[in-house]
């Protein structure tokens, strides 16, 4: 009983995670631009979703997702194409803009926990002999698996996709034959930080939105990166399912050392495979 | 003539407090003290290592966070609780330096980031030890002094000592191993050096500085709470590394200088610290990557030569070469 809602519980934050992961990771598979304006994103995104719930829910996490891929654009196009080549500078840029836009949030927003309720028919729970699932959760789920299909999908089996593919071996011969990688790269932003926004917004009926929540959220993303492997999509995967199970069960069984048990997987992960379980032996 | 110039800085550095017309302003001295150790410490690992480590307000954390467990909570003496923070201060960066050597480059920057964070989630989580977000006041008798001057003088002395051994380090040929393997690590490989080790010795005796700093930090605030170790923190350092050289042995006090004395006036006038310091570092990163006082320097010639025909570009790519 303990153990399937836990693990249920457990998938429902790792869809959560996944959204947030595979779109920084895509971005740093592509770019090599780990932007830590992601985190900052998830939570605009939260935000941006509890202002426009007016309109529906549907709407709002619409609203998110365009509204933090416009954002994504513009830091990309005004910031991080005008440092390429300077991986470091590009970091410390993107770290210096999340600072201004959860400072931004807290300015709109103020400091209190905005809760986001969810769309009426996913309010109460399934029922399954004993067990009692919350329908938003297993929306989640669904919904993370689906972005993680089409994603697979887009990234395998289109010319895009196939595009972003050469961009990510080879830059320069990818250019030579005539694929338009600067645009690419913005494509891929505006892609990977609406998956921030919508993640943000499809977390904020489990989690709220607060101040903060960038910071927490962030490391955890970087976690799973680190664990699944840079720039891999099925890596991001197995790395949230991992973390997402670690975090919740390490919240109800540990709940003081629930961040410390963090360290085991990367410890572990990092002993055996530097590049992490999915990566690829760096260049 | 830069020995001239360091010797009439430690001059004004000495009288200093009988400068300034108060203790507030003493206060920021020595918290400009406090931080340009902290912000030495990440340069050891930026500067001289090519590795950018974001989490270093960990280490100030764990240090300062031991010693107010241990001499608060515990009431052990001001000098146990010290030796007690510098072994669990080093002996935490001597770990973390293994997990997050296992990289490079910017994994190693994302990797020290979220180790940085755990220590954040510790500190704000296990409330039984480190009382949460409240954080722990010291009281009197639990620091060395509360007397501001004498704390003023303190930090004084022990960054003259850290920065004295620090020179002599970068000149040893460790510390010359250790630019060598920052700037051809191939190269110091196939010449027989042990790249790993090197590096590790170098974020061993970052996280140990780092250590240093954080204990002084809990004796000038007598408080510490999880926002000190916040990312906010981590990112101040590095800002303060780079605003004032990365690389160089004083521009991390300098770049400390900067950014408290902003931070101080600013919080004067707003309570929009974080966007400020997001649009400093902004403007560090895009228009004087080198450091303030070589970026001013460069475009204070750049006008000069403009003046007397067209406008040439200075390359103003980042020297420094990073670690791949």
């Amino acid at each position: 009983m303990f153990w399937i809602t836990g693990l249920f519980n457990s998938l429902a934050f790792a869809a959560v995670l996944f959204l947030l992961a595979a779109g920084f990771s895509l971005i740093f598979g592509l770019m090599r631009v780990a932007n830590l304006t992601h985190g900052a994103f998830f939570m605009l995104g939260g935000y941006l979703a509890t202002s426009a719930i007016g309109a529906g829910f549907w709407v709002a996490v619409l609203a998110a997702g365009v509204g933090c891929a416009l954002l994504g654009g513009l830091v990309q196009h005004l910031l991080v194409q005008r440092l390429a080549g300077r991986e470091l500078a590009q970091v410390l840029g993107t770290l210096g803009l999340s600072f201004i836009v959860a400072d931004q949030c807290l300015l709109i927003w103020s400091g209190d926990p905005i809760p986001l309720a969810a769309p009426g028919f996913l309010q109460g729970a399934a029922r399954l002999g004993v067990f009692a699932f919350p329908l938003y959760r297993l929306f989640l789920i669904v919904v993370a698996a689906l972005i993680a299909i089409s994603l697979w999908l887009v990234v395998e089996r289109t010319t895009l996709g196939a595009k972003i593919r050469a961009a990510v071996d080879d830059r320069e011969m990818a250019r030579a034959t005539g694929i338009p990688v600067s645009r690419l790269f913005t494509v891929v932003f505006c892609l990977g930080s609406a998956l921030a926004g919508i993640g943000g917004a499809l977390a904020a009926p489990i989690l709220s939105v607060y101040p903060g929540l960038d910071t927490e959220m962030l490391p955890l993303a970087l976690l799973v990166v680190i664990l699944g492997g840079i720039g891999s999509l099925a890596g991001a995967l197995i790395g949230s399912v991992l973390i997402g199970i670690i975090y919740i069960f390490g919240q109800i069984l540990l709940p003081d050392l629930s961040y410390v048990i963090l360290f085991l997987p990367m410890v572990v992960v990092l002993a055996v495979r530097p590049e992490g379980l999915l990566g690829r032996q760096a260049a | 003539m830069k020995s001239a110039v360091l010797f009439f800085l430690t001059a004004i550095a000495c009288i200093l407090p009988f400068l300034l017309p108060g203790n507030f302003y003493l206060g920021i001295a020595t918290q400009i003290l406090v931080y340009g150790l902290f912000a030495v410490s990440v340069n050891i690992l930026a500067g001289y290592g090519g590795m950018v480590s974001l989490g270093h307000a960990g280490f100030l954390g764990v240090a300062a966070y031991t010693y107010a467990v241990t001499s608060g909570t515990y009431g052990f003496s001001p000098w146990t609780a010290v030796g007690a923070a510098l072994v669990i201060g080093t002996a935490t960066a001597a770990v973390f330096g293994l997990i997050a050597l296992r990289t490079s480059g910017l994994s190693f920057l994302m990797i020290t980031l979220a180790l940085g964070q755990i220590v954040w989630g510790v500190a704000f989580r296990y409330t039984d030890l480190t009382n949460g977000d409240n954080g722990i006041s010291l009281g009197r008798g639990t620091v060395i002094s509360s007397d501001p001057l004498t704390l003023y003088y303190v930090c004084l002395a022990v960054l003259a000592c850290v920065m004295i051994l620090l020179a002599a380090f970068i000149r040893s040929p460790l510390g010359a191993a250790v630019k060598g393997v920052r700037d051809q690590p191939r190269r110091m490989s196939t010449l027989g050096y042990n790249t790993w080790t090197i590096r590790y010795i170098a974020y061993i005796v970052s996280g140990f500085v780092a250590t240093v700093s954080g204990i002084l930090y809990v004796q000038i605030f007598q408080f510490i709470s999880p926002h000190a170790l916040s990312l906010t923190v981590s990112s101040e350092a590095v800002l303060m590394v780079i605003a004032g050289g990365i690389g160089t042995l004083f521009g991390p006090l300098f770049g400390a200088g900067v950014v408290v004395l902003l931070k101080n006036v600013a919080s004067a006038y707003t309570d929009r610290w974080p966007t400020l310091l997001g649009c400093i570092f902004l403007f560090i990163i895009i228009a004087m990557p080198e450091g303030l006082l070589p970026g001013t320097r460069r475009i204070l010639a750049g006008l000069a030569s403009a003046l007397r025909k067209g406008a040439p570009r200075t390359a103003s790519l980042q020297q420094n070469p990073r670690a791949r």
